[in-house]
């Protein structure tokens, strides 16, 4: 099997490292290149948007699997969907929404794919109500460092289901997996959207009524500080039923709602980020929007980001960090005073930075949501100073007892690690288990110590 | 009654997204090729996206006896595209005669042997379409190539025969000539420019289908591109190191 060495970077063009790519057409080309490629480790990558070193490998190799990528079974009944891993979340809602089918858990793109959504066991919108991927996910197979493909269940073969569910790809090969979709009535969404103050005034509004949405998101303006700290725009909603359609949309209710589109209240700027045109488009959003109700398309709502394609590109060249921490209630508002109060000192402009609640935390030995709050940003690379602010980010987080997301992480501590994930000995054992000579392995894993340089 | 094409090769990276493309306009498939679960998952694919109706069938390019029942096999045939095919590196083939017969039997002979059959039962029929996978390679031999060359050139020289042959029965002939495309043929090759994407090529195939071409370059320019190189006189070509 040929390769080709190149630099590979994820969604945060930082950081970039040179990896032997692979990139197998068939499940046989793939079973040899686990088994033979002389690079001494590998690591699965689907389309690459986790941001940081997940999917990259330096000095080893990647595998791109993007070509095993097919629809296998579909249960109109029970909305049973199998799979190949590298289905992307678009294909699949290309394909069933028409049939009125969504995908259960929306990550904020719909360019992932299937196998990247297990190994980080992804949250949506309506993680407090409908948990994570692992909620929707009933069995996946599994190519293993020794060539076996095994099939991983709650009842099969359960450790490697949850040490794979979230561990990033260190387990081995996601082949194909079934799914339960969730039927919806409609391809729209009724959207509430409301302001709030500051901080306070956010998370009460959560706990109130977030219950009474499938999805809630608030975005957050980072840079607000003082009295107007934590001043946000919630922005809830629930899949559209036929009713809440205009009448003459009732008659094809799964096709695009292209007309109701004119209601997104912010299309993206496109022009260079520096803290003053952040802080200007920051505070031109919040006294833009107005609350109130709209039934908009889903795609406006779910994946506003999609419509500017690349737009990690408006970041330049050195790239961008996304940081990603939850909280647990108990601490939730003090950890977000502070790290909100570290990011508009510093004045660490974020273009989007977004709040959400988090329900209950799924067994996934690695995966990150759990009970609390969750806030979302990003920040341009500048340098050694961009790490060292997430760095003091970390360690207000890990004070708090809350952790970051791997999906999105470039630069965490392994000590600080270790102490924000528990679960990390129970998969240091389950992966030593069925990969003891770690095969699989990343730039990541090695960064953080889930696996040792081989 | 929706039409029924069987592709040859249907797992080579061309192949598949011609399927692909095919499955699209709404045209039943018959996927033929070596490895039979491949075959079965693309299957399934393009019958859950697309609504057409798949089914799939074993096909070794060598063994020629099994070519006219593969052909007898499928029940309805509109059109057969043959899209299978092999590339060993120029020195290793001029190092092993074995290895160079078999490329000319698997890209040429095998060629030939499917689609006369093929070419019987349309011609019969009086209806239906042929095409095949050929190369800009075959145009002009190189010295880097022309092993790999002969056996293409000798397929769209077939080609061109069996398009006038069969004109006359309703049946056409498409010859496909692609530049380099990006499948696990040429993947990690190095010395590519102007590197299509399969989806590409399967469309420029669906479109000249549709116009009752009879030779496709694709991408276009391709076409451009070997105009010149067969216009330049032997003199100089061998002096060109190609
Ligand atoms: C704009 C944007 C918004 C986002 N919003 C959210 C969000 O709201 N919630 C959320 O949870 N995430 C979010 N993400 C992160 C994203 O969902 C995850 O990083 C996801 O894992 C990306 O999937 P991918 O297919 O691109 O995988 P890659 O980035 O290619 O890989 C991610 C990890 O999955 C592993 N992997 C991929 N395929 C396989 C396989 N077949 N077998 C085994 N391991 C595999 C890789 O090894 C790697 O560790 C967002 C990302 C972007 C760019
Ligand atoms: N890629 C290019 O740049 C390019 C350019 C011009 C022309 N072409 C031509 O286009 C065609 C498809 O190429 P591709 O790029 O899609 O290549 P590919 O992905 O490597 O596919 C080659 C196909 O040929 C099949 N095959 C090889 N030997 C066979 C045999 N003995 N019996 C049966 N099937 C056999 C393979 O089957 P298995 O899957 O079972 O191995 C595979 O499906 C080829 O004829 C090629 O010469 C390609």
């Amino acid at each position: 099997m040929r390769h080709v060495s190149r630099a590979v970077s994820g969604w945060g063009n930082y950081p970039v490292a040179q990896c032997d790519v692979y990139r197998p057409e068939t499940r046989a080309d793939l079973a040899e290149i686990v088994a033979r490629a002389p690079q001494s480790s590998l690591i699965a990558r689907g389309l690459g948007r986790s941001y940081g070193d997940a999917a990259l490998n330096a000095g080893h190799a990647v595998i791109q699997s993007d070509r095993l990528d097919r629809l296998l079974s579909f249960d109109p009944e029970g909305g049973v969907l199998a799979c190949e891993a590298a289905v992307s979340l678009a294909e699949i809602l290309d394909v069933f929404l028409p049939r009125g089918f969504f995908f259960p858990v929306t990550p904020g793109t719909k360019f992932i794919t299937v196998g990247g959504a297990i190994a980080a066991d992804v949250h949506g919108k309506n993680h407090h109500r409908s948990g994570s991927m692992a909620a929707s996910l009933l069995d996946f197979q599994l190519l293993t460092a020794r060539g076996d493909v095994l099939t991983c269940s709650r009842e099969e073969n359960a450790d490697l289901f949850w040490a794979t569910l979230g561990g990033m790809g260190l387990t081995g090969v996601i082949l194909e997996a079934r799914l339960q979709l969730r039927p919806v009535d409609t391809a729209a969404m009724v959207v509430d959207q409301e302001k709030a103050r500051d901080l306070d005034a956010v998370l009460e509004r959560c706990a109130e009524s977030d219950d009474d949405y499938d999805y809630s998101v608030s975005w957050i303006d980072c840079l607000a500080r003082g009295r107007s700290l934590g001043r946000s725009i919630l922005l809830r909603a629930n899949h559209a039923a036929l009713e809440d359609l205009p009448a003459s949309a009732r008659a094809e209710p799964y096709a695009p709602q292209r007309r109701l589109q004119l209601s997104v209240p912010f299309t993206l700027p496109s022009f260079t980020l520096n803290p003053v045109s952040v802080r200007a488009f920051n505070t031109g959003i919040y006294h833009v929007h107005r609350s109130g109700r709209t039934v908009r398309d889903c795609d406006g709502y779910f994946y506003p980001l999609d419509r500017v394609h690349h737009w990690n590109r408006i970041y330049g060249r050195r790239g961008m960090l996304q940081y990603q921490c939850a909280l647990p209630h108990e601490s939730a508002r003090q950890g977000l005073v502070e790290v909100l109060e570290e990011l508009s000192s510093t004045r660490r402009a974020s273009f989007l930075a977004v709040l959400k609640s988090f329900g209950a935390a799924s067994e996934g030995v690695l995966s990150f949501p759990r009970p609390g709050f969750t806030l979302a940003l990003d920040l341009p690379y500048t340098g050694p100073d961009a790490l060292a602010a997430l760095a003091r980010l970390d360690r207000i987080v890990a004070r708090h007892g809350g952790n970051v997301y791997l999906a999105k992480d470039a630069c965490l501590d392994p000590q600080l690690f270790r102490d924000m994930y528990p679960g990390l000995e129970r998969f240091r054992e389950i992966k030593d288990k069925v990969d003891p000579e770690h095969r699989f392995s990343s730039s990541q894993a090695r960064r953080l110590g889930l696996a040792e340089a081989p | 009654m929706s039409e029924t094409a069987l592709v040859v090769g249907a797992s080579s990276g061309i192949g598949r997204a011609i399927a692909a493309a095919l499955a699209a306009s709404g045209t039943d498939l018959v996927l033929a090729g070596r490895n039979q679960e491949e075959l079965a998952r693309t299957a399934a694919d393009l019958a859950l996206r697309h609504g057409v109706k798949t089914s799939v069938r074993p096909f070794e390019a060598l063994d020629f006896d099994s070519h006219p029942v593969l052909i007898g096999s499928c029940e309805r045939l509109d059109g057969v595209m043959l899209c299978h095919g092999q590339q060993f590196e120029q020195e290793e083939a001029q190092a092993d005669p074995q290895l160079a017969r078999r490329m000319i039997d698997v890209n040429f002979t095998s060629a030939v042997s499917v689609l006369e059959a093929a070419a019987r039962r349309l011609e019969a029929q009086g209806s239906g379409w042929i095409s095949a996978l050929s190369s800009v390679a075959g145009d002009r031999g190189r010295p880097s190539n022309y092993l790999y060359g002969a056996s293409k050139g000798g397929l769209s020289t077939y080609l061109q025969g069996l398009d006038a042959r069969l004109a006359g029965a309703g049946v056409r002939v498409l010859t496909v000539k692609p530049g380099f495309v990006d499948t696990g043929l040429t993947y990690g090759r190095p010395g590519l420019f102007l590197v299509a994407s399969p989806e590409k090529v399967a469309a420029d195939v669906v479109r000249a289908l549709r116009r009752g071409r009879s030779v496709v370059y694709s991408p276009w320019f391709w076409w451009g591109i070997l105009a010149i190189l067969r216009a330049i006189p032997t003199r100089i070509f061998r002096r060109l190191s190609l």
